[in-house]
């Protein structure tokens, strides 16, 4: 068996890719770090992100529409949770969880990559090693801020 | 098992200039087909109304779980109306992001459902008049259809003549689920001009007919509704083989538009079985159904079935004949298809040329 060589990992960046205020709840904004595109949501106040392309046909999953788990355990019973954390895809409906990147149809198979985003505070990002390219950072400010 | 393909391409388009056989224009207001309706008919829609078989004026049977009747989501015009209304933005992001040099309209709306024939007569001649005003006379990568009032074989026929010189239309379009089985003789005066003229004809997968969904009625989902599509097909199909239709026409040319091809083989086989024990029943049907099939019928692709293993499409597709496939989009509807990544199966450049171009371009002599 010959040994392959293992690339050195580079050790996570972290980018600040939008203002608090600037994605309502409910919205998202599709934002460019490193090549990606990725689709930051608002789910009511949390933050979340995922690659925005569908794996299915390549839709933009930042315009697909939030919606909840839909589950029954026998007709006419229907139970809703995990209020917006899902993602359904502006085609065809593929829907993915905002947490995990897993499709509710095909999680084994189907899957878009998910990315770790946390809220940070203007004061912070101004001491820190963010990458923010593209704001003016004000210390009064919130940041959402996102691991790649 | 074979594992399915769920990637991306990354490459931008293995063919040049794609043709997409289904494409629906829509109007930008609501009453916008009344400005191409002679005022007798305007005035007439103002105070009754377009009464149809369906129930709710302005509504489809089903919900559809998009906003607008089914629309793809990132399908609005920036600068208002519904999609597919704006030229410039359809132009954008159909015709330019998914490299498509002709797009044949397939234009959904009641005139050839209307109760009224005389008024679904006119609102078809609007609907034509409509198509080139707003689309294909503006755009020559778009080409539109003859919208024909198909109850009234007599007026179809009018309509057909007075659109044929016109080479922006490349195809008649006729709803499959009529009043009678499409086979029936009242329709097949609208065949002997498609014939004559060499114009195929386009039945359409519709929301909109005289019949219920299902032949047991109406369903109770949307889910049902979109997959009872194929069932209209398949009764347009063996309707007009048996009836007998190829036999006294037998240069006509049928599209199937958006209702699948998979359930295709398995209906061939067992038409051609039946035939073979009860062609007495039928002894105007001269030849094995499957021969007329091949020689009468294309199938636009879109929805394409997507088996878990990728391998049994492709097993249909054989079957079928890649010389009988072409490609559709149905922008801008939510189960929309893209060029670039539709077609998850290993075809040789042949067969994809084939399917999403140079079968449409000499169906519909589009060069």
């Amino acid at each position: 068996m010959s040994t392959t060589p293992t690339r050195e990992k580079r050790p996570p960046a972290r980018h600040v890719v939008a203002r608090v205020d600037e994605i309502a709840p409910g919205a998202s904004k599709l934002v460019h770090v490193e090549g990606r595109d990725i689709a930051v949501f608002n789910v009511a106040g949390e933050f979340m992100a995922i690659a925005n392309r569908c794996p299915h046909e390549g839709a933009d999953l930042c315009k697909g529409k939030l919606t909840s788990l839909f589950e029954s355990d026998e007709p006419g019973v229907v139970k809703m949770s995990r209020h917006g954390e899902l993602v359904r895809c502006p085609w065809h409906g593929w829907e993915f969880d905002l947490r995990s990147g897993k499709s509710w149809c095909d999680p084994a198979r189907t899957r878009v990559k998910s990315y770790d985003v946390a809220v940070e505070h203007g004061a912070r990002l101004v001491e820190g090693t963010y990458r923010a390219e593209v704001f003016k950072i004000s210390v009064d400010d919130e940041y959402v801020v996102l691991e790649l | 098992m074979e594992t399915p393909v769920l990637e991306r391409s990354s490459e931008k388009s293995q063919i040049q200039g794609v043709v997409d056989c289904d494409v629906h224009p829509a109007f930008s207001k609501p009453d916008q087909l009344l400005d191409y309706l002679p005022e007798r008919w305007k005035t007439h829609v103002r105070d009754f109304a377009v009464r149809t078989a369906n129930p709710l004026l302005g509504t489809l049977p089903y919900p559809r779980m998009t906003p607008g009747n089914g629309m793809r989501r990132d399908s609005w015009p920036p600068n208002g109306g519904p999609p597919a209304s704006d030229l410039a933005f359809l132009q954008q992001q159909l015709l330019e992001e998914c490299n498509i040099d002709y797009g044949i309209l397939q234009p959904l709306a009641a005139g050839s459902m209307a109760f009224n024939q005389e008024l679904g007569a006119a609102l078809c001649a609007a609907l034509n008049d409509w198509q080139i005003d707003k689309f294909a006379g503006p755009e020559p990568r778009l080409k539109a259809s003859i919208c024909i009032s198909q109850e009234d074989a007599k007026e179809s026929v009018a309509e057909i003549d007075r659109r044929v010189t016109d080479r922006r239309f490349v195809q008649i379009a006729m709803p499959p689920r009529t009043l009678e089985p499409c086979g029936r003789r009242r329709y097949w005066p609208i065949y002997e001009a498609a014939e004559h003229y060499g114009l195929p004809i386009g039945l359409h997968t519709s929301a909109f007919g005289y019949r219920p969904n299902t032949p047991s009625g109406w369903s109770s989902f949307y889910l049902e509704e979109h997959y009872a599509a194929s069932n209209s097909l398949q009764t347009v199909l063996s309707s007009m083989i048996l009836e007998g239709v190829f036999e006294q026409f037998p240069k006509l040319k049928i599209v199937l538009v958006e209702g699948g091809f998979s359930w295709l083989p398995s209906l061939v086989w067992r038409l051609d079985r039946e035939w073979k024990r009860m062609r007495d029943e039928v002894p105007h049907v001269k030849r094995k159904p499957s021969e007329y099939v091949r020689e009468n019928f294309w199938y636009t692709t879109q929805p394409i079935e997507e088996p878990e293993n990728n391998r049994h499409l492709l097993d249909i597709l054989r079957w079928i004949g890649t010389d009988r496939l072409m490609f559709s989009t149905d922008y801008p509807h939510w189960d929309f298809d893209d060029p670039r990544f539709a077609f998850k199966v290993p075809l040789t450049p042949a067969e994809r040329s084939a399917i999403f171009r140079d079968n449409a371009v000499e169906l519909f002599g589009l060069k």
